[in-house]
């Protein structure tokens, strides 16, 4: 008879298949709110970065307007909405444009980490072996190292510090994905561990598939549901990063882009002398950027623990949690999630993850 | 087992940094180059060794940093080594303080938020805890530098001490550098509340950032150690909620914290750098700023191969004392 469609399990929409929409209609009350804000304030710095040549009044390196020059701190107006800095220029407008610039960094930040960390995880992980003890050690020597001072090292390398927008943004971003390589590396590493034991890895294997098709077809699909959340950690990490650089004087030239934690530095000694809107805005810019993006992060980090999860409809959502619930690779302690996975006395060894502390 | 890991880790992390630092080509020329004459630049480089092959002078690096000597810096010719003893100090000062704070704020907190768990409290102290986390520390350093020290004026603006403050723990015979120890053998008590007011600021920025991790991670446990067959035990004899939290709950929820304040150190020292150039206190970080300005890179060097050190053996001792302290935890 029609057995056939009996033994299928209905297969899940797409539409809660993607990463936050699911979590999204999975969440309820309080952490439903902070997904909703942090995706707000993750949306307005999009579209803020996306746009600034449009909103921002007046360009990021421009010194004077068809009335002559704006003049050094001058307190917010009309005219200058935020005031101007130090250095004569537009406080709004830097802080306008100061969100492409990041963008970029995170961007490219994260889009290069992941490929390295992936990758490199992905070998490692499934060939084992004397490459895969070398590059555990370092990638452990690496995260233990101060991820600012290790960012500031790789810029002074990658441009001796100062340079133009687009050499800055890669200098920043390069920095940043050498700090985060490792944390990719650990969790995909981790689950290619795990993975490599299961049957239909093995299956694959009978079948005489080449060790790059079981890799890249069998293991890597399975081995990346955790990617989304290291990705949020992350980009609010590499906002901090780049603020850090920049105010040590690592950062872009001003006239090259605006980028707040430069911004930040110059006004350090308005401070002193009380002028507080050259330091305010550059720095709740941050704040908020980091904030929504943490947001988020921390949704997705306390949606896939069903300990951490609201209570009320963990009954209904329970035929997920196997496939969510897991955080392999648990010390997500770059991001503000901490520790949270890891119990008293638990260690990941289980999980085939050197335990660092 | 894992003691002998502390090896390679210091290893790789020296080696990276040299590795990095060199690539860059040889220190003099980046300090000075521009400002001497090609030939006098070459006649320092040849004298300093840095025209030879690079693994040779690796190797002596390697001796070298093995006998405690970091080197020589290229602007204002100290030993490395001076001016970490020197300014060490300082920032282990501005460190204690710093976890201090984050004790006292973090795991009081943490422990409210379990106890309110899903309730307007816990979120608020949830948000709290990311904005600590989301707020650069210099940043929050220049906001309570703006309203304590500029608008209420009630807190110096930056610095360790006042000039006349300094001098007086100048004359000590047996001086500690540890500002607080010094003050107190001064035996005058305007000096140690002129250096403790100068700690506050600094402390609070710095801790602020390490406090919002404690919060989290006594919350995170708190309600998982809440969860366990003991505590329902305790709760099915009547024990009171707010019991639970504070008796049943808090101790088993502090071991990971230990095991955290080690990935901690990392954080903290990464931070010490931005709070200490933002509050010109004299410290390893505020030095370290100032040589990278002046492309000072021998010095910076230093400065991060120790840093790397310390980090690295904080990890190591906080082991052991998480072993010590958790019967379950064997290496």
């Amino acid at each position: 008879m029609s057995t056939d469609i009996v033994t299928r399990a209905p297969k899940r929409r797409l539409r809660d298949r993607l990463p936050v929409v699911h979590q999204l209609r999975q969440s309820v009350g309080l952490q439903r709110g902070m997904l909703i804000a942090g995706l707000v304030l993750t949306g307005l710095f999009i579209l803020t970065a996306v746009f600034a040549p449009l909103i921002a009044p007046f360009g990021f390196a421009q010194l004077r307007d068809a009335e002559g020059p704006f003049g050094s701190q001058q307190a917010p107006s009309a005219e200058h909405l935020f005031g101007t800095t130090v250095g004569g220029y537009d406080v709004l407008s830097r802080v306008l444009w100061g969100a492409q610039t990041a963008l970029f960094v995170i961007v490219i930040a994260v889009i290069l980490s992941i490929f390295a960390g992936v990758l490199l995880g992905l070998v490692s992980g499934y060939f084992g072996g004397w490459l895969d003890r070398v590059l555990v050690v370092v990638c452990d020597a690496i995260y233990a190292f101060p991820s600012l001072l290790l960012a500031i090292v790789m810029s002074i390398v990658i441009s001796g510090g100062q340079s133009n927008l687009w050499g800055g943004v890669f200098a920043a971003a390069i920095s940043i994905t050498v700090v985060f390589i490792p944390q990719y590396f650990r969790v995909i590493r981790a689950e290619t561990v795990r993975i490599k034991a299961e049957a239909y890895v093995e299956s694959a294997k009978v079948l005489g598939a080449s060790s790059g098709r079981v890799m890249f077809r069998h293991v890597l699909r399975n081995a990346t549901r955790t990617l989304p959340l290291i990705f949020t950690l992350n980009s609010s990490e590499a906002i901090l990063t780049l603020a850090g650089l920049g105010f040590l004087g690592f950062g872009i030239e001003p006239t090259a882009a605006a980028e707040w934690g430069y911004d930040l530095n110059k006004a350090l000694s308005d401070v002193s002398s009380g002028i507080w809107w050259t330091a305010l805005y550059p720095g709740l810019a941050i704040v908020l950027v980091v904030l929504g993006i943490t947001l988020v992060g921390e949704s997705l980090n306390d949606l896939a623990d069903p300990r951490l999860r609201g209570r009320r409809r963990v009954a209904q959502a329970s035929g997920v949690v196997a496939e969510t619930s897991v955080v392999p690779g648990g010390t997500l302690s770059a991001g503000p999630g901490g520790l949270s996975g890891l119990e008293d006395g638990e260690s990941f060894d289980e999980h085939g993850i050197g335990v660092r502390s | 087992m894992r003691a002998l890991l502390i090896i390679p880790t210091v290893f790789i992390l020296v080696t990276l940094v040299f590795v990095l630092m060199r690539s860059t080509g040889d220190p003099i020329t980046a300090a000075l180059g521009g400002q001497l004459p090609p030939d006098q630049l070459a006649e320092r480089i040849h004298a300093a060794g840095f025209d030879r092959p690079i693994l040779v002078q690796y190797f002596e690096y390697l001796g070298q940093i093995f006998t405690g000597n970091f080197g020589t810096t290229i602007t204002d010719n100290r030993p490395v080594t001076d001016i970490l003893v020197k300014y060490g100090s300082a920032t282990l000062e501005l460190a204690f303080y710093a976890l201090l704070v984050a004790f006292v704020v973090g795991i009081p907190l943490g422990l409210v938020a379990a106890y309110f768990r899903d309730k307007g409290q816990d979120a608020a102290l949830r948000i709290f805890a990311i904005l600590c986390y989301a707020t650069p520390v210099f940043f929050a350093g220049l906001l309570l530098k703006l309203i304590f020290s500029v608008w209420l004026k009630v807190l110096p603006v930056a610095g360790r001490a006042s000039t006349s403050a300094q001098l007086q723990m100048e004359v000590l015979p047996n001086k500690t550098g540890l500002y607080t120890i010094d003050a107190i053998m001064t035996g005058n008590p305007a000096v140690l509340g002129d250096v403790l007011a100068h700690a506050v600021l600094p402390a609070i920025a710095l801790g602020l950032l390490t406090a919002g991790v404690f919060l989290r991670l006594v919350r995170t446990n708190v309600i998982g150690t809440l969860a366990t067959d003991y505590v329902d035990a305790a709760r099915s004899r009547g024990v009171s909620e707010y019991r639970l939290v504070q008796k049943h709950a808090y101790r088993p929820a502090l071991i990971p914290i230990i095991t955290v304040i080690g990935l901690q150190i990392a954080l903290l020292l990464g931070g010490a750098v931005l709070t200490e150039t933002t509050f010109e206190w004299k410290g390893l970080g505020f030095m370290l700023a100032e040589y990278l300005q002046a492309r000072d890179f021998v010095a910076v060097q230093g400065i991060v191969a120790l840093l790397a050190v310390i980090v690295a053996l904080t990890n190591f001792i906080v082991d052991i004392i998480a072993a010590l302290i958790d019967p379950r935890v064997r290496y």
